[in-house]
């Protein structure tokens, strides 16, 4: 795991005496709420419908313990004893008061943590592969390009007051499980024919009201040129990107008005002019960065066997676990949904336990996933029934990754300002309705959003649901065939909108056609995108 | 005319207002122009021989587009005088500065303790963005 310098801690502690000093302005009224705003949300602080809620940034979704350890401790002195997993790998409190925020800053500081631009039209936390340095298929770990990322994109000058958010994730697998192309930029590291490590850039995706599937706009940008590749494309946002209305100002409006050859024309034009700008850090920067994300001390007579005779245990090391790279090791999922749960939430004792047995188990690191759970990267076999009965003794065992019960959904009207309706109610009466039929059902993605800001992700849902407000009452419309993987598409509304138990029992429609329809290991998207909407519609609304 | 609040050079300050962009054009003579919001810094590349002042117009908090507008200028080799105009605040002077600019002439004065504080915020930076500070890479491999 990258550890700070004495450059970085400063960094991080001039943030948390800035921020001091702006909440005082602010309390004392010599800084206008207005002025104030953005500079909070610069440090991650809303103000929503009842209280303050602070986002803390999670950079690439890792953790060590003594990190999660702390989100425990914020969670129990600051907060109600909970916290909430976010889609962007980071964690969010919703009950905080404001002259309380800077203290929290400088306890995160302690472990080398920060809420700096979680939130703002800025460039937010980068988000990266949930599952990098532990994956069989990756090429390389992508962190190392991340945490790059992070230190040149923390309080860039010229980047603070962008026409809207921007989000960059990065990647090192063809199988995408941070949803890359629906990011301002995802960044493949690839390997060209020479065998040489360069960067593929993708640039305005977005999920949001019009949603987008990022275009390619350069296949391989060598290393030594990342940052001044990402600046030009930053700094022709900056300047052309729409700032008449929110709604359009997103960078993927850029490139779809402009054109995505002409976006790229003036990206590469000022790319060219930015290589003589001596602005990249030298490739012994990264050299630096690397070795902070080497391999842990695995043992290499660690070995695969498994004993599955407990069936519950069986059944979650079948949803929950994936392979790993290194023989003898498996990657452990801790789902954050049990069933009638609130998605992503998780007590400060259960974050605390989570902490502790990472130390034990993980090689004292612990991952974020954007679907709102908790992985520990590097088990060993021999200590996974362990694992999992401690996990099971915190209510921390649910077996349904990537299932019907593990939704993604958004905060909602139940604490967003934004919000048309609520989100969690409605994944919960999902959770407890299918709770039976996990296994029947196998692998299907529910997304869930309280708005069409879709902070729940609902266009990428195999099922996507969205809340509206119809007149004043709560209203929610289904979505079929979403994916955020390497075969990124859109969901398709299904037609007109349900109430809440209506959605329900709509979801229920649609399961059922999969299921009479199925075709052998088919998924409910594979089966969708053969037979198509049809059947669902005429099931749902016939 | 808004009173320059904020100096970080020791020539002579022009004394003739700015000119539009437009008027620019016209007036060979002129040595002080005004960079209205939205309008594109690039326009005056083939004259910064004999540009002496540019002042860039900031209308909200929000808008950063004159952060682009001031490293364009340095970039491309302007070292006259480069002027923060209109809505800006105290927490935004590091940042400008940090780009280029090198006098603020505020629409309200700001408290001159905490501009202070803000001009000198940072003991280090991250980033290369040509205003002559070093940033930390290169201090870490110095």
């Amino acid at each position: 795991m990258y550890k700070y310098d004495s450059y970085d801690q400063a960094m991080v502690d001039t943030r948390v005496e800035e921020f001091r000093d702006q909440t005082r302005r602010r309390i004392e009224g010599t800084l206008a709420e207005e002025n104030f705003r953005p500079l909070r949300l610069q440090n991650g602080l809303y103000l929503q419908l009842h209280a303050y809620m602070l986002r803390v940034a999670v950079p690439y979704g890792t953790l060590s313990s003594a990190q999660m350890r702390m989100l425990g401790d914020i969670a129990d002195k600051y907060d109600r004893g909970y916290g909430h997993f976010t889609t962007r790998q980071n964690i969010q409190y919703n009950w905080i008061k404001l002259d309380e925020a800077p203290d929290i800053l400088a306890d995160l500081a302690k472990v080398e943590m920060h809420a700096i631009q979680t939130s703002g039209n800025c460039i937010r936390n980068i988000s990266s592969d949930q599952y990098a340095g532990a994956a069989k298929d990756e090429l390389i770990d992508p962190r190392p390009y991340a945490e790059l990322l992070r230190q040149w994109s923390s309080f860039h000058p010229e980047f603070l007051h962008l026409p809207r958010k921007f989000k960059i994730a990065v990647i090192a697998s063809k199988t995408d499980r941070a949803a890359m192309r629906l990011h301002d930029i995802g960044i493949e590291i690839v390997k060209n024919d020479a065998g040489e490590i360069g960067c593929a850039f993708y640039v305005g995706g977005g999920m949001g009201r019009t949603p987008m599937i990022a275009p390619l706009i350069n296949p391989f940008v060598p290393l030594d040129q990342l940052i001044t590749y990402s600046e030009a494309c930053l700094r022709v946002y900056n300047r052309y990107g729409r700032r008449d209305n929110k709604y359009k100002a997103r960078i993927k409006i850029l490139v779809h008005e402009m054109g995505k050859d002409e976006y790229t024309r003036q990206v590469e034009e000022e790319f060219a002019h930015l290589l003589t700008q001596g602005i990249e850090p030298p490739i012994a920067e990264l050299e630096r960065i690397i070795p902070y994300f080497a391999d842990p001390a695995f043992d290499a007579a660690a070995s695969d066997d498994l004993d599955l005779s407990d069936p519950d245990f069986a059944v979650w090391v079948k949803n929950n676990t994936v392979a790993h790279k290194a023989k003898g090791y498996v990657i452990a999922v801790v789902s954050l949904k049990p069933v009638g749960g609130i998605p992503g939430d998780a007590s400060a004792d259960q974050i605390r336990l989570m902490a502790d047995l990472a130390k034990d188990y993980s090689f004292d690191e612990l991952r974020v996933t954007h679907a709102q759970n908790i992985v520990f990267p590097h088990v060993r076999k021999s200590d996974l029934y362990t694992l999992w009965q401690k996990l099971d003794a915190a209510d921390l065992s649910t077996a349904n990754l990537d299932g019907i019960g593990d939704i993604i959904a958004c905060p909602g009207l139940d604490y967003c300002s934004l919000a048309n309706a609520r989100s969690i109610p409605v994944a919960q009466k999902i959770s407890e309705r299918f709770a039976g039929k996990q296994e029947e059902l196998g692998e299907l993605k529910l997304k869930i959003s309280g708005c069409i800001n879709a902070c729940g992700h609902h266009h990428a849902g195999h099922i996507g649901i969205l809340g509206v407000d119809r007149k004043g009452v709560e209203n929610y419309q289904l979505l079929l065939g979403g994916s955020e993987g390497a075969d990124t598409s859109l969901g398709t509304i299904t037609g007109p909108g349900f109430s809440e138990d209506g959605i329900v029992d709509a979801v229920e429609k649609a399961t059922n056609v999969y299921l009479a329809n199925k075709e052998g290991e088919e998924r409910f998207l594979d089966t969708y995108r053969r037979i198509g909407m049809a059947p669902f519609k005429e099931a749902i609304y016939g | 005319m808004v009173e320059t609040q904020f100096r970080f050079r020791d020539d002579e300050p022009v004394g003739d207002p700015a000119v539009t962009v437009d008027a620019f054009g016209e007036q060979t003579n002129a040595a002080a122009v005004r960079l209205e919001t939205g309008e594109d810094a690039r326009v005056l590349l083939p004259f910064l021989d004999r540009i002496r002042l540019v002042e860039v117009e900031f209308p909200g908090f929000m808008d950063g587009r004159g952060y682009s507008a001031a490293r364009i200028l340095r970039e491309a080799g302007y070292d006259g005088e480069l002027r923060a105009i209109g809505s800006v605040f105290v927490d935004q002077l590091g940042h400008l500065r940090r780009c280029g600019f090198d006098s603020f002439a505020p629409n309200t004065p700001l408290d001159p303790v905490d501009a202070e504080n803000a001009f000198n915020r940072w003991p280090d930076v991250y980033q290369a963005t040509g205003d002559g500070r070093q940033p930390i890479w290169a201090k870490r491999h110095g």
